[in-house]
């Protein structure tokens, strides 16, 4: 039997491993490329051991490094982190195999540098997850910016140098003047960079103080892409597509809501915020986020600017859950985690799809084409079905908890700002299948789309899929989350 | 054997160097005189590092020159305090000795070698000896004989480029008038106390509080002292005098010329002086608290807004002087301790930036510029390496050294004065990122106008290596400098605080 310190640090290392062999592999692109997709399958065995022994009521945790009397670097899997954890390793298979079709489809440039750089980043977000202190938080969140860096300007020309430049200043500059502070704010006050189930801060801040702490925190986290530091998220769209896929539909937006959700739990507490309102205003600034975000993806022709407003949009309806304050909005909110990241990933491969298969970008150029390309065309309607929150799709169960969660903390108004926003989604998503099914052809396209990534996205399509009919183990672990609150 | 040079250790780490540069400047041969600095400064280096094991057993240790016993004669003191600064001294001594091997003949002519070898080992010997010495006067001679050895240095860049006589001039007049305010400061004290024994002048100034003379000489001694140490507005010398002073006199400068002198501020402040005094509380907060704000933004938007990278580091360094005075104006324990913890980590930071870019400088054969930097990144990967990682230090990314400096500075500050310092520190590093962010891109994104092939050159690249190296493990592992800095603040301003 393998320990569990071991554990997490296979789930951890492996991606690592990749990133560090992946150099000395750059002459012999067969073995290169496979690795990718084997420290997936190697990181997810060990994110879903993780998950089962915190089902079992474990907590694993591992000291890695003592930097300095009360620094370390350490690491704590919390059912919050094995959700995500899980998320990130078990997509990465598939992200993994669907770049290897993208990157050869669409004969890019440096892919050895873009494997590193990818597997970095993964081993970044599964920190964040499992991270078991804030500074350890803190310092993979930095790690996991810094490396998609070279990502997001891989085709190294005017665009993409300048959206990199938009995509730092943004996600560097808000971590280290608001979140840095923040974290060493709650350092001072309590003595300790440790985390708690339910949270730290209650007895040790004067809690008028406390919604300005929150405010560092919310807008210290760019990663969130809350109003108005959202901008770097659609700027980011210039990175291949297997980048927006998985990073910037689920490692790095994700770790930026998951580190608010850990905030709004693990350090403020539910109790704390529900006692001393001191998320109140939050609520509605994410709604208010959700709503113009939302209206915004309609405007959008391009698709991957599309998907990007509507990924802001599902994002703070995860911020939205963790400041309702309620059990069963934090809840919805980790579920949402899970459910989101499987449709909007599919989403976004089938963005790829067409981009390596036709060479399309625009919505208005799909017209006709779900003829040439079906299996996409259906993958891309099945995913969005999810994101909108229809049965059987597993997106349903996250909005069904988000909205029952409102309930319960007496936001009338959130509910109908869910339901606008569903309608909205309908709206935007529902256009792009309908267009390539029903409308009538423009112009003939030859259409090549390699099977390496058909099938990545048949795959997550189907998830979305199962993930309605196997949400339990994920809602037992959201209720040992609320229930040890 | 062993015992007589343990204990004769204080004087002779400052000896070594000063006697060695009087052997130096009689040798003709450029190795001979390079192997002699390097053997000197190594050890020099070795002899920090037994100090440092004494002083952890011995807490403070005493030395009286010539057997005279103080307050009467001269003390060498090494205490928790002054080791800080002696190693950080001494191990850039001897790294930047290593680097300069190629670059003093690229940029001195043969003859004058020598001579820069015997000042260079001069500036040096003054700055240790600057922090060992226990005695007032006795620190102004130090302060000189590093000063104008550091000037000569500086003007020895003419012979690549005039603009260094008017640097080395600047700097001369500036330092002189420095130096002169601190001797008026000795002097006004040494009128009302009778002593020039640090430890025995705290001790006599307790009973002349609210002392005119007592006002005045502080005032001077302190005004004195910032103009050497470069805090704003009083930096006006530095950015010339490191940008055109040769290649690895500014790695040298840049690294430890201030440090001593910030070391000589906290010692005037906190330990001649008594930190629960008004008069040192009121300087704190209403000089050095706002003109440390003012370096922190002044620096870095010069920063910004330079095209020559030498001048441009100059400029971060009058920012990176101001966190150090900031912490010091604070003026609890941890925020000193923070100040000393940056102090040494700016040392090893500015000192791998200024090598990185001397070295480049010297590949090109031209001074570097924005526009120049272009495409180097791939033509120099380890030099660029090293930039990126020293870089990175510079704004406090987590994992290097930086970090560990910022962290504490903002602990100290929000535990101390509440947020809105920590946030203006913050702010200001996060400044700091345009103009790195600047040279990064020019060395990785542009395209070079014509290729340059590069061949690196292992002499040249082993200590830039090993101070970034320094700069990681001291990120990782930061235990070592933590605990010193808190030690030495403990000393400094005593447990209470």
């Amino acid at each position: 039997m393998i320990s569990l310190e071991t554990l997490i640090l296979i789930t951890i290392l492996s991606p690592l491993l990749v990133c560090l062999l992946t150099p000395f592999l750059s002459s012999k692109p067969v073995l290169r490329d496979i690795l990718g997709p084997i420290g997936g399958i190697i990181s997810s065995w060990g994110a879903i051991q993780l998950m089962i022994s915190v089902l079992n009521g474990d907590q694993p945790r591992l000291e890695l490094l003592q930097i300095a009397e009360g620094i370390s670097i350490s690491f704590v899997v919390t059912p919050l982190g094995a959700v995500f954890g899980l998320v990130a390793s078990v997509l990465w298979i598939f992200a993994a195999i669907y770049s290897v079709g993208y990157m050869r489809g669409n004969k890019e440039a440096n892919q050895t540098r873009f494997y590193v750089f990818y597997a970095m980043a993964v081993h970044a977000a599964l920190c964040i997850a499992y991270a078991g202190d804030l500074l350890t938080l803190f310092i993979f969140y930095e790690v996991l910016t810094f490396s998609t860096y070279p990502l997001v300007t891989h085709k190294q020309n005017e665009l993409a140098q300048k959206a990199g430049r938009l995509y730092m200043s943004i996600l560097v500059g808000t971590s280290v003047i608001l979140l840095l502070p923040a974290i060493i704010w709650v350092w001072v006050v309590t003595g300790s960079l440790e985390m708690s189930q339910n949270g730290v801060l209650d007895g040790n801040i004067n809690p008028e103080y406390a919604p300005y702490l929150l405010a560092m925190f919310v807008f210290g986290i760019g990663k969130a892409a809350l109003i108005p530091i959202h901008k770097w998220l659609p700027a980011a769209m210039v990175a291949p597509t297997p980048v927006s896929a998985l990073l910037h539909a689920v490692a790095v937006v994700k770790a930026g809501v998951f580190t608010m959700l850990l905030i709004l739990t693990n350090v403020f507490g539910i109790e704390f915020l529900s006692k001393t309102g001191a998320s109140n205003w939050l609520v509605w600034l994410a709604s208010f986020t959700l709503l113009t975000t939302s209206i915004i993806a309609i405007y959008k022709d391009d698709l991957k600017a599309r998907l990007a407003y509507s990924t802001i949009s599902q994002l703070s309806y995860i911020t939205l859950g963790g400041a309702l304050a309620s059990s069963l909005a934090t809840q919805g909110a980790t579920l949402h985690i899970i459910t989101h990241a499987a449709g909007k990933i599919t989403l976004f491969f089938v963005a790829g799809a067409i981009y390596v298969g036709a060479k399309m970008s625009k919505i208005s150029e799909l017209n006709g084409h779900g003829k040439s390309m079906p299996l996409i065309f259906l993958a891309f309607f099945i995913g969005s079905l999810s994101i909108i929150g229809v049965p059987p799709m597993g997106g349903s169960w996250s909005k069904f908890f988000l909205m029952l969660g409102a309930a319960e903390s007496g936001y009338i108004m959130v509910i109908a700002v869910f339901c606008i926003s569903t309608i909205l989604n309908a709206y935007y998503l529902m256009e792009i299948p309908a267009r390539a099914f029903f409308f009538k052809k423009e112009k003939e396209i030859k259409v090549k789309i390699p099977v390496l990534i058909t099938v990545p996205t048949l795959i997550t399509c189907v998830l979305t899929i199962l993930l309605f009919f196997f949400i339990e183990p994920f809602e037992n672990l959201t209720s040992i989350m609320v229930n040890n609150l | 054997m062993t015992d007589i040079l343990i204990k004769n250790l204080p004087i002779l780490v400052v000896l070594c160097p000063l006697m060695m540069s009087l052997i130096v400047v009689l040798i003709p041969n450029i190795f001979l005189s390079w192997l002699l600095t390097l053997v000197s400064t190594f050890v020099a280096f070795i002899f920090s590092i037994l100090l440092y094991q004494e002083v952890q057993i011995y807490s403070s240790i005493s030395y009286a020159l010539g057997n005279w016993a103080p307050p009467i004669g001269i003390e060498y003191v090494i205490d928790k305090v002054s080791i800080i600064p002696i190693i950080i001294i001494t191990l850039i001594g001897f790294l930047t000795t290593i680097f300069s091997s190629k670059m003093m003949p690229n940029e001195i002519n043969e003859a004058s070698i020598s001579k820069v070898y015997s000042l260079w080992l001069l500036a040096i010997a003054g700055l240790i000896g600057l922090v060992t010495t226990g005695d007032a006067f006795n620190l102004f001679v130090f302060l000189e004989i590093s000063s104008l050895a550091s000037v000569a240095l500086v003007a020895m860049g003419a012979q690549k480029d005039k603009q260094a006589l008017v640097a080395a001039y600047n700097y001369l007049i500036i330092g002189a008038v420095g130096a002169t305010l601190y001797v008026i400061g000795v002097g006004l004290l040494y009128g009302i106390t009778g002593t020039l024994n640090m430890a025995d002048l705290s001790e006599r100034i307790i009973d002349l509080k609210n002392n005119k003379a007592l006002i005045a000489g502080f005032g001077f001694m302190i005004v004195g002292i910032m103009v050497k140490a470069a805090i704003f507005p009083m930096h006006i010398w530095l950015p010339k005098a490191y940008a055109y002073a040769p290649s690895a006199v500014s790695v040298l400068l840049a690294a430890t010329a201030t440090k001593a002198s910030l070391y000589i501020l906290a010692r005037i402040l906190f330990s001649i002086f008594d930190i629960s005094d008004t008069l040192i509380t009121n300087t704190l907060t209403y000089v050095i608290l706002p003109l440390s704000i003012l370096a922190m933004f002044a620096g870095t938007i010069m920063a910004i807004y330079e095209k020559d990278i030498k001048r441009l580091l100059a400029h971060s360094s009058v920012a990176q002087i101001g966190y150090i005075t900031l912490a010091f104006a604070i003026g609890t324990k941890a925020s000193i301790a923070a100040g000393f913890i940056h102090m040494f980590n700016h040392a090893l930071i500015k000192g791998a930036l200024f090598m990185a870019i001397t070295s480049i400088s010297f590949y090109i054969q031209k001074r570097v510029t924005l526009n120049n930097l272009s495409g180097l990144g791939k033509t120099m990967p380890i030099t660029f390496f090293c930039f990126v990682i020293c870089s990175l230090s510079l704004v406090g990314l987590p994992l290097t050294a930086g970090f560990i400096s910022k962290l504490y500075l903002i602990k100290a500050s929000i535990s101390a004065e509440g947020i809105w310092i920590a946030l203006l520190i913050l702010f200001s590093s996060a400044l700091s990122v345009i103009y790195l962010w600047k040279m990064i891109e020019a060395l990785w994104l542009h395209q070079p106008k014509k290729k340059i092939i590069i061949k690196e050159k292992p002499i040249i690249y082993i200590s830039l290596l090993v101070i970034t190296f320094l700069n990681i493990y001291f990120g990782l592992d930061a235990s070592f400098i933590v605990d010193s800095s808190f030690e030495a603040a403990e000393k400094l301003v005593g447990v209470s605080k």
